[in-house]
């Protein structure tokens, strides 16, 4: 009788190249055109809501530059604060990345991230992991946005 | 080698009886399909405690006394406590050990840890080495999102193929004379890595282990699929379900009707809950709820469980390795109930 445990090397290569196809046509695909329609709902349904508070921003008197961190603030805390009533995850679950992409999604991050690990203590655990997923986020930013300015230093100068 | 049955598989001589088991379960796992068979279902994930870590082992405590009180065996009278969970160290079972004291022999096989912890009760007591042994496993949602995952609380969206933990634990007690069901054989797997690295779909990463240990089992006894009313494989869910099937059936062995996997089963597919149920207390409390208390009515008279493990960290994950799985089999049988 034969194994589906390979006898050597290329038999073990063999046969997992065969069983990706075999995966391939198991693996349930996901309802793309859905799962569209539902980030485009939910972002924008988020960025509608950042633009009702900006207007509002906008409606005491502050100019447009002005008004833009008091929006971010208030999607950063109303993002928190879903986090914390257990609603943020669901609505990602709904809105896949049009619930993640947003900064009320950044502020999930690093709020559930905040959440998980305070059972480990405040320092060692949620002041020391509260940036575990939105850390490369920071870093690759951060380096972007320097590289950015660097290059635009260079080309049109100080 | 008089035990030893062809290359992989074991048939107890004089095979021993398991006189008790109970399936302790969360709130999610007693409102699916299955829910009427569990025999202690808990409302509170969290058990009362104050950490999901805690919370698991309450589970598996709870199991663990509630089968040695269910056929009145004391603890000193239990010879060898095996017992596994997916944490690091295996906490939950160590610190359970802690709890109630009897000679901890502790285990890690991922997900298919009921079925190697099962396969060693038998080879104790077969062996002459013990009269009683009690087997317990936990899994936990959050513990294990924790340590395999995320954030709970994370915007995430599931992949339809990834599976949930099961929340709970279950518990067996083997003993070398009692009434209950007979633990026939057992078929050590080896490990199989089909080099499937994504963790979102561990079913497809344990299948070629399930189809590697069912094929070796059925060739080492000289069986095919219908001696058995029941051939149950411990998590692959809905997606590593149809694999194993599919994998077999290129080897001429078809499963048919008589086939399900626990993880498919304890969610009764909703979508929720992506491709179904993983987790060391999914084929646990399956078998200890589910199974034996069919078996007890007649329905089922022999059972092959095939549990399932997927044998990797996040850490070879993050290094790029592959994902191996292992599967371990044990055959029930409905005799000696008296």
């Amino acid at each position: 009788m034969t194994h589906i445990a390979p006898r050597d090397e290329a038999d073990r290569q063999r046969r997992a190249a065969s069983y990706q196809k075999l995966v391939q046509r198991y693996k349930p695909r996901p309802p793309i055109g859905r799962n569209m329609l539902m980030a485009f709902v939910v972002g924008g349904g988020l960025c509608l809501l950042g633009q009702i508070f900006f207007n509002i921003f906008l409606g005491m008197a502050l100019t447009p530059r002005e008004a833009a961190a008091p929006t971010l603030a208030v999607m950063i805390f109303l993002g928190a604060l879903a986090t914390g009533f257990g609603i943020y995850d669901e609505l990602a679950e709904i809105g896949g990345a049009g619930a993640a992409i947003p900064i009320s999604g950044f502020s999930n991050t690093v709020t559930a991230a905040a959440m998980e690990f305070k059972r480990e203590g405040f320092i060692l655990g949620m002041g020391a992991k509260m940036f575990v997923i939105a850390g490369p986020v920071l870093v690759y930013g951060i380096i972007t946005g320097f590289t950015v300015a660097l290059i635009r230093v260079f080309l049109l100068g100080m | 080698m008089g035990k030893k049955q062809g290359d992989q598989t074991y048939l107890f001589e004089s095979p021993p009886v398991l006189i008790g088991a109970r399936a302790v379960v969360g709130p999610r796992e007693a409102a699916g399909p299955l829910g009427q068979y569990f025999d202690l279902p808990i409302d509170d994930p969290l058990f009362g405690e104050k950490t999901a870590e805690k919370a698991e082992r309450r589970f598996l405590i709870e199991a663990c006394n509630a089968t040695l009180e269910g056929v009145g065996i004391k603890n000193e009278d239990v010879d060898f406590f095996l017992a596994g969970d997916l944490l690091n160290q295996i906490i939950s079972a160590s610190f359970t050990a802690r709890e109630i004291r009897l000679p901890f022999l502790g285990l890690y096989g991922a997900c298919s840890t009921v079925a190697e912890a099962s396969a060693l009760a038998g080879f104790l007591i077969d062996g002459g080495f013990a009269n009683n042994v009690l087997v317990g496993v936990s899994s936990h949602y959050q513990t294990a999102e924790r340590q395999f995952r995320y954030p709970i609380e994370l915007n995430l969206k599931h992949k339809l193929s990834s599976q949930y933990t099961v929340t709970g634990a279950g518990a067996f007690l083997y003993a070398k004379k009692g009434a209950g069901p007979q633990l026939e054989a057992a078929t050590v797997g080896k490990v199989v890595d089909y080099q499937i690295t994504d963790p979102n779909d561990m079913g497809a990463a344990m299948a070629p282990a399930a189809a590697d240990t069912i094929l070796q089992h059925l060739e080492d006894t000289g069986r095919d699929p219908d001696y058995y009313d029941l051939i149950l494989t411990g998590d692959l869910g809905e997606v590593g379900m149809q694999l194993n099937a599919a994998l077999l059936e290129q080897y001429g062995v078809t499963l048919g009707s008589r086939y399900q996997d626990c993880g498919a089963m304890i969610y009764g597919g909703n979508p929720a809950h992506g491709a179904g149920g993983s987790g060391c207390a999914c084929a646990a409390v399956t078998v200890a709820g589910y199974v034996l208390k069919e078996m007890e009515k007649g329905k089922l008279n022999r059972v092959l469980v095939v549990a399932t493990g997927a044998l990797h960290s996040p850490l070879t994950w993050q290094q790029g390795e592959s994902i191996p799985g292992i599967a371990h089999a044990i055959v029930l049988e409905r005799q000696g109930y008296s």
